[in-house]
């Protein structure tokens, strides 16, 4: 019989555990309060409680995945035979503790879940972020100019949306296809639309400026091009930019998934804000298509995209935790939260703590994400 | 019953506050006022003065942040203020009904008319559903709607504006309330529209006996409607009394100030310019002490006007007529405005801008559910006119006239389907925007209606200039355009240090004037100035038609400036241009054009317009029905199926043929099929009564 | 009314010929036919082997061509070796001429499932069926008690009732079924917390549905979908609580609660409703999800199996079901806009 902690001591220990966050959270919070008057929209946040506890809760997950190697207490792959499904406050023998417990393959559940959330934050908010370049630069035309683009582009998207996302998933993650090269494919354009949509966005505020335009649009095209042949194709001369193929994969799919839902948001958005008498004054003075989309309809249309964009990254979360649920696109070590679920749901009735762990860490990401978006949106409609 | 002593409404020192997270704002402070039996109330002001707070008030709907913080307000006796739920939801509807601005929002768009008429008496009166839809369809014959039962079947979409505020009058009056409370009733219909529900409202209340508290912003049309009324300034009242006597001797320098800085007739933009207001609107928690307009007045003296609170004290001699000015008094009220600096006339110069036989029509795409056929909508029809450099142009009419469509084909946002726009001598009418040079594009400019609208919210007032600046190539570096932006700030008289504020950060009128600035920014030799003061409040109107016009004055601008308002038309255009339906119907310098012989759609808008002067005598002209649709526009001519002067034609000719656009005398074109003979009949619509 | 109805059935036909080709294509690739060879044959086949073995049995031809077959557009491919006629449409053992040409999809012929060993379409129709009394409950549960929570949030915004229901609302939308499975798992039948009231598994339900073996994975499913209808249902009631024609109807005098069923109601449902139909792709991800989780051997697991054992044509079969389901649940969140909503149908 091994020994075991009581709850009250494995709660102080985790807690101490977590000093590097508690530290980053306080200065955060500290920081924030004290300016909050002066900093718009984000200080107003610490006007609503619940909106401070979905900034907390989502802080709270960044620094960790920050600071995860400060935070865990084991190796994340390393197994101890005997520690196999034991119980949260097992002493190791070599006189550690598992917090919370081991998996069955005798690995720490704490530290997979700390380790989890740098990876699923790795992930979710790129993804969110190229989710929405690819949905802003194709959405703002088809809003904008409507016609036969409108019409084109909005039935791809519909098309994408009508897939059941886990059957795309099926057909999209699976290592057959990576030896098509089709995940390459889908990179090479998805990751192009943050260079295109950084190439129009100064060209066309800059153009009266030959040469500011230059140095803007040359830096964007040396920088983006560069990223973009690392990630995309692996094929980085300098080696600084790359992506590995199972990475790569998991990535596209979230990213083609996500993004014709960003075209539906900005097409509508943009719709609304292009009757608006500003734009209609821009039109009067001879700004070009872009200009008007870029700098008079995207910067007017920022509110809902910011609340659309976190909870999209939840969103996002949720489906990588579905991808690790099925054992798509995941090495099987792999420490994320929807892979350790997975792995821990056989033995659900006997040994609950592998599989609860990391549920509750995705819940709180998730909620706190909500909440935050939820809060965004209150406070931006108060004025 | 009530015996005409006792008011039907009595509100005393009614004070009203809304609560945010931070602080109060009262918005209704210290107000009296008494409605008696049978009589008609106005209460005016401009925007935020809580003229419809204390509507709310009243109605005791204020939302979860408004709250009555002092005074009373009784019913026939009964005081509102403390009355439970229960007794309230009996008051509603069957004693005291409320019609507000908007018609299409206040009907319920899923349930049918009849079914949302009938309601009232349900709710009230223990009657069945037979006698409830009976009396519903009564009451549409008295609101004089056509075709009762098929309006009682219908949706409230499937009604034009007119017909819908009628409607929600049927509905306020199923009750028969002894107290009808009206907010802006008619603000967002058009003129034409306006008249015929300002008369039906009037004749309906004197049939019935209800006494009316009438909300707006417009002093004419509480001239028309009331009997007395409460001019409110930044939650006061600050004049009250008899209408007529009010209007003819104000006691209050607000309201005299009011008066002039709008034009009534009379007014002329060189020899009697209006008078603005100077300063701007005390927000709530900026109030100053003691009189609340002490730093707009020109009579304020320091330490007596900003001593104390100022009570109501009577004025004028005239029972029941009081004003809140300590100095009331003291004051020469007779004494005439000192002259602001007035200027020469402009000689108009050369023909700068013409168009001639302009047409655009849209063809429609086959709706969601049409059944397959596009139709041809004719925005415009046959525009002919020209503007001299100098010259104010003023293009007046109704919604769907077309006359936004024209300033569009001018602009180039659209290119005209056939005839000719010539600016300076080159053919513009088939160049779109994005096709003119920015020599063209900058030497004709436009200024928009709305002013929360024509300014990006996202950028600073001087970034938005300086980008006009650069797209028009004015300027050679960077800092010459800074320079050339902080120039056009004191053109359009806005402090400099606006240049890096956000639009938010500005109130109506100084966007507006941003607006101005920016049009002005390439030295435009044509502006077209759609609406560009119609949101904005009274006081704030005379200050921007001045700033516009002088600017135009310096710089030999042609002004095309389109407005439905004709007032301010009648103030500041050298010629009009009237249209309705896409086409022109009479142009002719403003004198022609507003005295007789009129086309008869002018004569009808002269006389719709209500007027805040009671020396004024008006004929009253009101057209039947509704503007017809521009995509079903009647055969013949477009005027034909509301004119009065259409049994004087013979045969079916306004049925059948349009009618040309034919000089009666001189510059002065009418649209028209009565004869010569015919047209020289006609009477002026206003006459001014000699001092 | 019927140019829309034509211009919206033609795009739902493009869309699902679209749809198919791209998963026709997808399961169709080079490798998972090579994978498919071996497993019918013989798992050490040289290239060589695979290659005649893929070109035997019609898997050579341009993709066009096949999926044309598939869909039983073009005539099934006929392979004649030492004097014996193969093909698509000849059964094993009888002569082409007894056979159709066309054997696709719209002829009824699904294909045969390399894991089950049966028809296609028999697999389909008997898991489909245990689906739909699952979505049935999901259903029975989800919507009223969804629109329930958000009209009551709604009626009275920033209420003490509203904040509680909205974040419950919240917090059932940030917990995906995977979560909310194994909690309720955990909570009410692991013998850790012990309460032990429901089955951990739905296996049992194939046979026979009894509220203990059942409760969890409906729940489960409804959990995630509540919490957005909900929060939809809130958004719209309080946008609709907030129009005029709401203070016309209190200011004629009639009770909240007259105000809120008769003039609220209906306007605030019209939103809502076209999401509820749109959430049937989202349903259908919970459903895989619950029917692995609690091994339910219904639609979403044979899909799970079907995509785990390059079954191509049982996971063909399971992608035409879910393309159709999807877009006919949109063609009714349409239909269903236009009738709730007045003004669209008349104009």
């Amino acid at each position: 019989m091994m020994e075991e902690l009581g709850w009250a001591a494995i709660f102080s220990r985790l807690a101490l555990q977590f000093w590097p966050v508690w530290l980053a959270l306080l200065a955060v919070f500290a920081l924030s309060l004290h300016y909050r008057r002066r900093t718009g929209l984000y200080g107003r946040l610490f006007d609503s409680p619940l909106g401070m506890v979905g900034f907390g809760l989502v802080m709270f997950w960044v620094f960790t995945a920050l600071f995860a190697d400060l935070v865990l207490t084991f190796d994340p792959l390393g197994q101890i035979a005997q520690m196999k499904n034991k119980v949260p406050g097992t002493i190791t023998p070599d006189g550690g503790v598992y917090l919370l417990g081991g998996d069955n393959l005798g690995r720490d559940v704490f530290s997979r879940m700390v380790m989890g959330a740098r990876r699923v934050l790795a992930i979710a908010p790129a993804a969110t972020v190229f989710a929405f370049m690819v949905g802003v630069t194709l959405g703002l035309p088809a809003g904008y100019r409507g016609g036969r683009l409108d019409a084109g582009l909005s039935f791809i998207a519909n098309l994408v949306l009508a897939f059941p996302v886990i059957l795309l998933f099926y057909l999209l993650v699976t290592p057959e296809i990576r030896t098509t090269g089709l995940p390459v494919a889908l990179a090479a354009v998805l990751f192009l639309f943050p260079v295109v949509f950084f190439t129009m966005l100064w060209n066309s505020r800059f153009f009266t400026h030959p040469a500011k335009r230059n140095l803007y649009v040359g830096v964007t095209l040396v920088l983006g091009l560069w990223a973009w042949s690392g990630l995309a194709f692996n094929a980085d001369p300098l080696g600084v930019w790359s992506m590995e193929p199972n990475m790569l994969n998991v990535f596209v799919s979230v990213v083609f998934v996500n993004a014709p839902t960003v075209f539906r948001i900005v097409r509508g958005l943009v719709m609304d804000i292009k009757t608006r008498d500003y734009v209609a004054a821009a039109q009067t003075r001879g700004e070009g298509p872009w200009y008007i989309m870029l700098w008079e309809i995207l910067p007017n249309a920022r509110g809902p995209l910011i609340v659309d964009f976190c909870l999209r990254i939840g969103y996002t979360t949720i489906l990588l935790g579905t991808l690790g649920f099925f054992g798509l696109g995941v090495s099987p070590e792999s420490p994320d939260w929807g892979s350790t679920i997975n792995d821990g749901r056989r033995l659900l009735t006997i040994a609950p703590h592998p599989a609860i762990v990391p549920a509750l860490a995705l819940l709180s990401l998730v909620l706190g994400l909500n909440l935050l978006a939820d809060a965004l949106r209150e406070e931006s409609l108060k004025d | 019953m009530t015996d005409a002593q006792t008011p039907i409404l009595e509100i005393e020192n009614l004070s009203i506050s809304f609560f945010t997270r931070s602080r109060e704002i009262p918005a209704v402070m210290d107000f009296s006022c008494k409605v008696m039996p049978g009589e008609a109330m106005g209460l005016v002001g401009e925007s935020g003065c809580g003229k419809s707070t204390v509507a709310l008030g009243v109605m005791r709907d204020l939302g979860r942040n408004g709250r009555i913080t002092g005074g009373s307000i009784r019913f026939k006796g009964r005081d509102i203020t403390t009355m439970g739920e229960r007794e309230l939801r009996g008051l509603r509807g069957r004693e005291i009904a409320m019609i507000y601005q908007e018609p299409m929002a206040s009907l319920n768009p899923a349930m049918k008319v009849g079914a949302q008429l009938a309601e009232v008496p349900l709710i009230h009166e223990k009657i069945g559903k037979a006698e409830a839809w009976a009396r519903a369809r009564a009451i549409i014959e008295d609101v004089r709607l056509p075709d009762p039962d098929r309006i009682l079947q219908a949706w409230p979409h499937q009604l034009s504006g007119g017909q819908q505020q009628r409607i929600v009058i049927a509905m306020a009056l199923m009750s028969r309330p002894s107290l009808l409370i009206l907010d802006e009733p008619t603000t967002a219909l058009d003129v034409t529209v306006e008249a015929g529900i300002v008369d039906l409202v009037r004749d309906l209340a004197e049939k019935h006996g209800t006494s009316m508290l009438f909300i707006s912003h417009n002093l004419g049309l509480v001239m028309d409607v009331c009997d007395r009324l409460c001019v409110m300034y930044s939650g006061e009242a600050v004049e009250t009394g008899d209408v007529v006597e009010v209007f003819s001797e104000m006691r209050h320098p607000y309201t005299q100030a009011l008066f002039r800085s709008i034009p009534l007739p009379g007014a002329d933009k060189s020899a009697r310019p209006l008078v603005a207001i100077p300063g701007n609107f005390p927000l709530p928690h900026e109030r100053p002490p003691g009189c609340n307009f002490g730093p707009r007045c020109d009579y304020f003296v320091a330490g007596r006007c900003d001593a104390q609170e100022i009570p109501m004290l009577p004025a004028g001699g005239a029972p029941r007529h009081n004003s809140r000015c300590i100095r009331v008094d003291e004051i020469d009220w007779d004494a005439p405005p000192a002259l602001a600096a007035t200027a020469e006339p402009v000689p108009p110069g050369e023909v700068v801008i013409e168009a001639s036989d302009l047409r655009k029509y849209y063809e429609t795409a086959p709706g969601m559910f049409g059944g397959g056929t596009a139709k041809i909508v004719k925005a415009n029809e046959q525009i002919d006119f020209s503007a001299r450099a100098g010259e104010t142009l003023a293009i007046v009419g109704e919604s769907g006239c077309g006359k936004s469509t024209l300033a569009k084909v001018l602009m180039g946002l659209e290119v005209a389907s056939a005839g000719t726009v010539t600016l300076n001598g080159d053919q513009i009418q088939q160049l779109p925007v994005e096709k003119r040079g920015p020599a063209l594009i900058s030497s004709l400019q436009m200024v928009f209606q709305n002013p929360f609208d024509t300014l990006n919210p996202s950028m600073s007032i001087g970034a938005q200039i300086i980008r006009a600046l650069e797209i028009f190539q004015i300027g050679s570096s960077a800092a010459d355009r800074h320079d050339r932006m902080l120039k056009l700030l004191d053109l359009v008289k806005l402090p400099r240090e606006f240049a890096t504020r956000k639009p938010r950060q500005l109130s109506g009128g100084q966007k507006q004037r941003v607006g101005i600035a920016r049009a002005f920014a390439g030295e435009a030799k044509v502006v077209v100035a759609d609406e560009p003061v119609s949101a904005l409040d009274v006081s704030v109107q005379a200050a921007v038609t001045d700033l516009l016009m002088e600017i135009q004055r310096k710089n030999r601008t042609t002004l095309l400036f389109i407005s439905h308002d004709l007032g301010i038309v009648r103030y500041l255009s050298d010629r009009v241009l009237v249209m309705y339906l896409g086409h022109v119907v009479e142009i002719g310098t403003t004198a022609e054009v507003f005295s007789p012989p009129f086309h008869p759609y002018t004569e009808a808008l002269l006389s719709a317009v209500p007027v805040a002067d009671p020396r004024v005598t008006r004929k009253r002209i009101v057209l039947q029905g509704d503007i017809p649709s521009a995509m079903n526009p009647p055969p013949g001519c477009p005027f034909q199926t509301r004119c009065r002067w259409k049994p004087l034609v013979p045969g079916n000719l306004c049925e059948t043929v349009v009618p040309e656009l034919r000089p009666i005398a001189g510059g002065h074109r009418v649209k028209c099929h009565l004869t010569d003979a015919q047209l020289a009949t006609m009477e002026p619509v206003i006459e001014v009564a000699a001092e | 009314m019927l140019n829309f109805l034509l211009r919206r059935i033609l795009t739902m036909v493009a869309t699902a010929l679209v749809l198919t080709f791209v998963v026709f294509w997808l399961t169709n690739l080079p490798p998972n036919l090579e994978k498919l060879a071996k497993s019918e044959g013989n798992a050490r086949m040289t290239d060589a082997e695979v290659t005649s073995w893929l070109d035997r049995n019609g898997h050579a031809q341009p993709l066009l061509k096949r999926y044309g077959e598939w869909l039983g557009v073009a005539p099934g491919w006929t392979d004649e070796r030492d004097g014996v006629t193969s093909g698509r449409c000849i059964a094993r053992g009888t002569l082409p001429e007894d056979n159709p040409a066309f054997c696709g999809v719209l002829q009824g012929y699904w294909g045969q499932s390399t894991v089950f060993k049966a028809p296609v379409s028999e697999i389909i129709a008997t898991r489909l069926g245990l689906t739909g009394i699952l979505m049935f409950w999901v259903m029975v549960l989800m919507v009223p008690s969804a629109l329930l929570i958000g009209i009551l949030a709604g009626m009275r915004e920033g209420s003490r009732l509203d904040r509680v229901l909205s974040t419950a609302s919240i917090t059932t939308t940030a917990t995906p079924e995977y979560v909310s499975g194994v909690i309720l798992i955990v909570v009410f039948s692991s013998s850790m917390v012990g309460l032990k009231w429901f089955k951990g598994t739905a296996t049992s339900a194939m046979d026979g549905i009894t509220f203990e073996n059942f409760f969890l994975p409906v729940l489960t499913i409804a959990l995630y979908g509540m919490g957005y209808i909900a929060r939809m249902t809130r958004a719209s009631m309080s946008e609709v609580m907030t129009a005029q024609y709401i203070r016309t109807a209190r200011l004629k005098g009639a009770s909240f609660g007259r105000v809120v069923v008769r003039h609220a109601l209906r306007n605030a449902l019209i939103a809502p409703f076209t999401v509820i139909m749109l959430q049937f792709p989202w349903l259908l991800n919970g459903v895989v999800i619950v029917e692995t989780l609690f091994n339910f051997k219904g639609f979403g697991w044979t899909l799970v199996q079907a995509a785990g054992n390059n079954d191509i044509q049982l996971l063909l079969g399971c992608s035409v079901v879910a393309v159709v389901v999807v877009l006919v649940t949109q063609a009714m969140s349409d239909v269903g806009y236009v009738l709730l909503n007045p003004r669209i149908r008349v104009s």
